[in-house]
């Protein structure tokens, strides 16, 4: 049964708010070497079916629901 | 003339329009469930602010599937009049009725509080009824209110004369520090290209009485109405 891990991130060209602020709590932590944070979310689909089937699928379900093109970008694995 | 105010689970600010659109301007109104396929009857829908479906997954990208949402944009593609107000906003959004998205406040705070807003263009069927007033207090309540578009959107909405308001301050200045989200152009509600598609973050709904503060909503109300008297729109028949 193949699983779909989705990964979606908002676009480079928007502000992270909270990668932001983030960011700047690891920097008061010590951690000077964080050039950037960006928080997005991680989607798990358990799906039935053949992998070309299920790749098609699930892109065409980020396309509609999952993700905005307008603000996010996504990927996604599919994992036996 | 009747109005419509839909409601999807989780909406909060239905009872608001629906009872300023009654007792306020005494016109006929009533709710219409997420889960009805026909908004035929109605010359003028509003969605409402609140947190439809929980905000999960994104603001309004639930809602945008519900099955009124399919009559909600034939009504619209016929000319009939949609405003959509806070999530409202956000589920025109996602439904592709409006160009852009609203995301999190670039300060990450909820904003709740009066904001002022300069009204960019007094001739549409939104704002006819503003005359010389172009700045208007009417409050905010969101924390995924930052609207942002791609640039070519932007480009197109200020040629188009689609950009309704802006946040600015008490003088009508457009400045970075009366911006209570980021949203780019300070911009607080766009309109389609017919012009009978609003969609706006701010609340006239609770703007449209005194006791509230301000009564500058009304005029939204006040103008759609109008327009709706004088061009003789009524609502598609069954």
């Amino acid at each position: 049964m193949p699983q779909v891990k989705v990964f979606i991130t908002l676009k480079p060209t928007l502000l992270d708010a909270q990668g932001r602020v983030v960011q700047n709590a690891l920097t008061s932590l010590g951690y000077d070497k964080v050039k950037s944070v960006r928080i997005g979310k991680y989607i798990v689909l358990d799906m039935e079916g053949d992998r070309e089937r299920v790749a098609k699928d699930v892109k065409e379900m980020c396309d509609r629901l999952l993700a905005n093109p307008i603000i996010e970008d996504y990927r996604f694995e599919v994992d036996e | 003339m009747k109005f419509g105010v839909v409601r999807f689970p989780g909406s909060n600010c239905d009872q608001d329009a629906y009872y300023v659109l009654r007792d306020v301007f005494h016109v006929a109104v009533e709710y219409v469930w997420h889960a009805d396929t026909s908004v035929k009857g109605y010359d003028c829908i509003i969605l409402p602010g609140g947190f439809s479906y929980g905000d999960y997954l994104r603001t309004g990208a639930v809602a945008r599937f519900s099955p009124v949402m399919g009559a909600v944009q034939d009504h619209a593609a016929r000319g009939g009049f949609v405003i959509g107000i806070c999530n409202g906003f956000q589920v025109l959004c996602e439904a592709h009725l409006l160009p852009g998205a609203l995301i999190r406040n670039t300060g990450l705070k909820f904003r709740c509080r009066q904001v002022w807003l300069k009204v960019e263009t007094s001739n549409t069927p939104w704002t006819c009824k503003v005359g010389d007033r172009r700045v208007l207090q009417i409050p905010i309540a969101h924390g995924e209110g930052c609207y942002v578009a791609d640039p070519a959107d932007i480009e197109r909405l200020e040629a188009d004369g689609r950009i309704a308001f802006r946040y600015c301050d008490a003088d009508g200045n457009v400045t970075p520090d009366s911006n209570p989200n980021g949203s780019m152009g300070n911009i607080a509600g766009v309109m389609n290209e017919n012009l009978n598609v609003l969609g706006m973050m701010p609340h006239p709904e609770r703007a449209s009485e005194s006791i509230l503060g301000s009564q500058d909503g009304r005029l939204i109300f006040e103008s759609v109405i109008h327009t709706l008297q004088t061009t003789g729109v009524v609502a598609q028949p069954h």
